[in-house]
């Protein structure tokens, strides 16, 4: 809510400055605006859907039985998989991963699971497709998965 | 039929979610609460996330930004792609048309991949969860080993795309295109 009102205030002072600075100038920063929001806005009704999804979905107790602390190697690329598909929005993703490490699932596996979810995007890959391009979202995506793979196996050699 | 093409994950989506309610109802109207709750949270983020992009795109001066995050800005690269990235709030998402901008204003393209990686890696917001939950060894384990990881994938990244100058026209007909 808070960073909701810093950010309303940012847009209106910089609207401010810009209109003083040039009437025209500042009718087309609204302009550019709104077809910008014109543009992804499919692509947002179908993430904020996967949202919807993945938290009613894959609750804790469910994940927790899929990434428990004996589900080795293939508990890690599970969830990395269930991180890349699902969205969720990063202020939930510790407290998650919190419920799921009380709910008995590995370390590991909860910290591919999390910097899964921050650093790869399935259902966003449509968005950053039309952004960058294509080689560039699918080279970004393979190598966050990369990371994860890495950083859960960092986790796994110096904290179990 | 191009609104339609726009629009096909969504119902693709939308005809899961009905399966899902058919199939348990509980967890299908849970679904659509929370669908409901954070659709109105991004309407609410959205817009001036947007005219913020649209100010800096309009006003920010290219040679201003080269010198923070062109090719030879070394130091101030990270530091700048730091700040950025940390104090943003909001889904990746949202970054990407911010390193869009960035990146027609002349910023290179391994503080660009950089500074995806550190909005991905920290928010204050996120991480002062993380201390008091995870504790700060796996803080310090993850925030470090990320920033590493994506800083040389920036590296890696800026070389493959330097040599293909050809994808990098395609990125910049992308660009127009937004």
């Amino acid at each position: 809510m808070i960073s909701g009102v810093i950010l309303y205030s940012i847009a209106m002072i910089l609207l401010i400055l810009s209109w003083r600075k040039s009437v025209s100038r500042t009718k087309k920063v609204v302009q550019n605006a709104w077809s910008m929001f014109a543009k992804i806005m499919p692509d947002v009704m179908s993430i904020m859907l996967l949202v919807g999804l993945s938290l009613s979905v894959f609750t804790p107790s469910f994940l927790s039985s899929v990434i428990g602390e004996q589900s080795g190697w293939i508990g890690v690329v599970t969830s990395t998989i269930i991180g890349s598909i699902a969205l969720i929005p990063s202020f939930i993703v510790f407290p998650l991963g919190d419920t799921l490490v009380e709910n008995g699932a590995g370390l590991p596996q909860v910290a591919a699971f999390m910097s899964s979810l921050m650093a790869v995007g399935i259902f966003t890959l449509p968005l950053e497709r039309k952004t960058f391009g294509n080689s560039f979202a699918y080279a970004r995506n393979a190598a966050a998965i990369f990371m994860c793979l890495l950083f859960s196996l960092l986790i796994w050699v110096v904290m179990v | 039929m191009k609104t339609f093409k726009a629009y096909r994950l969504f119902v693709v989506l939308l005809f899961v979610l009905s399966l899902v309610t058919l199939w348990n109802q509980t967890m299908g109207w849970n679904a659509i609460q929370l669908t409901g709750k954070s659709m109105l949270d991004m309407l609410l983020l959205l817009p001036p996330i947007l005219i913020f992009v649209s100010v800096l795109d309009t006003w920010l001066e290219k040679d201003a930004l080269v010198k923070y995050m062109g090719k030879d800005a070394g130091l101030y690269g990270i530091v700048f792609a730091l700040l950025l990235g940390t104090v943003a709030a909001g889904p990746l998402y949202i970054a990407f048309p911010i390193s869009v901008i960035l990146l027609r204003k002349g910023a290179s393209l391994r503080y660009i991949v950089f500074f995806l990686g550190v909005w991905s890696t920290t928010k204050i917001h996120v991480v002062i969860f993380e201390l008091t939950s995870f504790g700060p060894l796996f803080s310090f384990l993850r925030i470090s080993f990320c920033l590493l990881f994506f800083y040389m994938m920036g590296v890696i990244f800026e070389k493959i795309y330097d040599r293909r100058p050809s994808l990098q026209r395609d990125m910049m007909k992308q660009h127009s295109e937004m």
